[in-house]
């Protein structure tokens, strides 16, 4: 008896110890949380209330206003991280202009804001947000998982986005996308590009395991093109979202970005099955020739780039430092292949171009396709 | 040592649940307690861990996934070598031990391999490789501090512990991360010092069980004669049907959803509704087992499965769909997986028990596995409805299978 009641005081005690270990070290870093001030930026001032240079009819609350700007998520470590900021273009190390919106992804354009993140109410709960330049919230759709990529068309008017389904992994451990498109203009959301009819190879193709994501949408609003997955392979599908169809152009394409001549599609291409070294390489493809090229970043690559012009793409990259989780610098490359990455701000991740504001402060829709 | 008095003494020491079924011995009930301490440990994980890898380390989770889909098959057959240890050593808590703690290292290392992708899949695999170790281990115990009678009530008490653990694990985990946004290594070490509170109740509560004379009956010639055993084989036979009949969560779920596409932001609930019902029911179906027959509960569990097809396919609009998908399958599982370890275990020599159960077990994941590939791939060929419907006749085929098998005895081979 003697020893049954020494096993039970050893091992509540012992169960004790542990829990309290875990408690210490969860309250340890709850406290370093909320006490953490802004990273150790260099040439970031962090005052919110920093403008973005000269403007006249933009309202003080504007996040981006009538300069061109850069809209992107702060990595800055600490309580800056996540918050959607704006940077001028023309000096995209100078003062940030940051919200108190946190996104996980978020894209601008045309006066448009769309916001991906993690809701108030729940850990774990996913929300979109589209928002106006004011961060006014004009409507939010729920998510079916982890954010991902976040797309808007350049006039503002169609929002995509892709997240990963976690849902089926609490038991297997593999995961699926789901992407989604909507219409501002008529509030009509296509919420599984999945049930779009597929033309593979020339084939209709339907199966279990098809993935879509990282969607980006052409100057027509209707046209776009987006990665579909299925046995292993991914394909550049372009689709119609009129006629609600994915039809696979080329191989190996993920992430697609396209110019603004919509010429070319920069895209990430797996360069190595080994999924612990650099899987992907940046790489420009010109949809009149087919033809690709792999761009001068060597570093692992894994974002939806961003076309600054039509020379220019920029794209975010982990610093690397070991503790520096989940924490991103953005970068820019040549879209021809030749020349070297350059550093275009330190702690961002999701960049975009927000072009100065012709006087239109609503988008205007373009000679509208019949639906 | 106290091991020597152990089956006396938990017999003894057993905790009484009912009036008319048999006792749960105190045994089984700490391993029911090491099980839910991991589960609760491992779910924390399991619920962070695409978060952590995409926000966290900002790694693409698709191709994590592909390297995931590998360790099926590893698992399996580190369930046949860990049953087989297990009973050639007589040391079967040492076994399971080192399958818990295994799985208990793999926390930090998670943290420690950082973004390195072929680190984490490493780990990953290590972790199964744990699990895979510990379950024969674990569940031979549990039937051989059981006395025959009560062994459904005895599976069904772990597997409801097993089931709390899993479904409390996100919790913890998401209580974690609103006290300490962003911090995914707090996560990671309270998930630890959980796991090493789950080995401290192992070494502490759960008694081994070591059977005289072992190291020669338990070779691996008399393990697979364990297949010309008739009642055995029959276990061993629905147990690969069962393995067939399975399409697999993700897919169950994935259907579902298709079906109900309001419900976009409560994926990840279904599983949780899945484990509600198998919670629940886990005790009072093992427990129906001993009194009417465990063949019957697990020709319901089977009926159940098909059920669940059938109102995939059939696709009832709205919230029936939902309760009836997810009780359905809940009932499947309480009625199937606990059950059939106490059909198989009494048809095992003491002496043999690990390496009986790890052949049982095994034969249902491979067979899972493979139906899970063979579905996706019907699916693409014939379209989800045919798929459906060729699912539910073998899970359809299995429960007859199962009825015709409920008069067989139960009872071992003598020992010779």
């Amino acid at each position: 008896m003697a020893a049954n009641r020494w096993r039970l005081v050893a091992g509540a005690a012992c169960v004790l110890v542990l829990l309290a270990a875990a408690v210490t070290y969860v309250v340890r870093a709850s406290h370093q949380v909320r006490s953490a001030g802004p990273g150790p930026a260099a040439n970031a001032t962090g005052s919110p209330a920093a403008g973005l240079g000269a403007d006249e009819g933009a309202p003080a609350t504007a996040l981006f206003d009538g300069s061109d700007a850069i809209v992107f998520v702060d990595n800055h470590p600490g309580l800056e991280y996540g918050r959607l900021s704006a940077v001028s273009r023309a000096d995209p190390g100078g003062p940030r202009r940051r919200s108190d919106i946190r996104c996980d992804r978020a894209y601008a354009a045309a006066g448009r804001i769309v916001c991906l993140r993690e809701t108030n109410d729940f850990v774990g709960d996913h929300e979109a947000l589209i928002m106006d330049r004011e961060l006014q919230v004009l409507s939010s759709y729920p998510l079916a998982g982890m954010p991902s990529r976040a797309r808007l068309s350049s006039d503002g008017t169609i929002a995509a986005w892709t997240v990963f389904v976690t849902g089926d992994s609490y038991t297997t451990g593999t995961f699926s996308t789901r992407t989604s498109i909507l219409d501002l203009r008529t509030g009509r959301l296509e919420s599984n590009l999945e049930k779009f009819s597929i033309a593979l190879g020339g084939k209709p193709y339907r199966a279990a395991d098809v993935n879509i994501w990282g969607v980006t949408v052409a100057a027509d609003d209707r046209t776009f093109y987006a990665t579909l997955a299925t046995g292993s392979r991914t394909y550049l599908v372009k689709g119609d979202l009129a006629a609600r169809s994915l039809t696979t152009l080329r191989q190996n394409v993920e992430c697609p970005s396209l110019s603004p001549d919509g010429t070319r599609i920069a895209f990430k291409k797996r360069v190595s099955e080994d999924a612990s070294g650099r899987p992907w390489r940046l790489h420009v493809l010109d949809l009149a020739t087919m033809t690709e090229t792999p761009l001068a970043e060597t570093r692992n690559y894994d974002d939806q780039a961003l076309w600054l012009d039509n020379d220019t793409v920029a794209y975010g990259l982990l610093t690397g430092q070991p503790d520096q989780i989940g924490v991103h610098d953005l970068w820019t490359v040549p879209a021809s292949g030749g020349g070297t990455p350059a550093r275009l701000l330190d702690f961002g991740s999701s960049p975009a171009l927000a072009p100065a504001l012709t006087p239109a402060p609503t988008p205007t829709p373009p000679p509208a396709p019949a639906t | 040592m106290y091991v020597s008095t152990a089956r006396n003494s938990d017999l003894a020491a057993g905790v009484r649940l009912s009036h008319r079924g048999g006792r749960v011995a105190a045994n089984v009930v700490a391993l029911g307690a090491v099980s839910m301490v991991t589960d609760i440990s491992s779910e924390m994980i399991t619920a962070i861990l695409p978060a952590y890898l995409m926000l966290g380390l900002g790694l693409s989770p698709l191709g994590v996934g592909l390297v995931n889909a590998l360790y099926g098959g590893l698992s399996g057959a580190v369930r046949l070598i860990g049953g087989h240890l297990a009973d050639r050593s007589n040391r079967r808590k040492a076994i399971a031990g080192a399958g818990y703690a295994l799985s208990a290292l793999c926390k930090p290392a998670l943290l420690a391999v950082g973004a390195s992708v072929a680190g984490i899949s490493a780990v990953i695999g290590i972790d199964r490789i744990g699990k895979g170790l510990r379950t024969a281990p674990r569940d031979a115990l549990i039937s051989l501090s059981s006395t025959e009678g009560s062994l459904g009530a005895a599976f069904g008490v772990h597997r409801a512990m097993d089931t709390l653990g899993a479904l409390s694990g996100p919790l913890v985990a998401f209580l974690v991360l609103w006290v300490a946004p962003g911090r995914y290594d707090a996560v990671f070490v309270s998930s630890f010092c959980i796991a090493l509170a789950a080995l401290v109740i192992l070494a502490l509560f759960v008694r081994d069980h070591r059977e005289p004379l072992a190291h020669k009956a338990a070779s691996l010639r008399a393990a697979t004669r364990l297949l010309r055993h008739k009642p055995f084989t029959a276990t061993f036979a629905v147990a690969c049907l069962l393995g067939l009949a399975t399409i697999g969560d993700s897919f169950v779920y994935l259907l579902l959803q298709r079906e109900l596409d309001i419900a976009l932001a409560y994926f990840p609930l279904l599983p949780l509704g899945t484990n509600a019902v198998y919670l629940v029911l886990a005790f009072p179906l093992g427990r129906l087992a001993d009194r009417i027959g465990r063949w019957n509960v697990f020709a319901l569990g089977t009926v159940a499965l098909s059920g669940t097809y059938l109102l995939l396919l059939t696709a009832p609009s709205g919230w029936p769909l939902l309760a009836g998908t997810l009780t359905l399958y809940g009932i499947f599982y309480a009625a199937t997986d606990g059950v059939l370890m106490a059909i198989a275990a009494p048809q095992i020599d003491d002496l043999l028990r690990t390496s009986g159960l790890a052949l049982v077990q095994t034969a249902t994941v491979t067979a899972a596995a493979g139906s899970s590939v063979a579905f996706g791939a019907a699916w693409a060929w014939a379209g989800p409805d045919a798929a459906l419907a060729v699912a539910a006749a073998a899970a359809a085929t299995t429960g007859l299978l199962a009825w015709n098998l409920r008069s067989t005895a139960t009872s071992r081979p003598d020992r010779t």
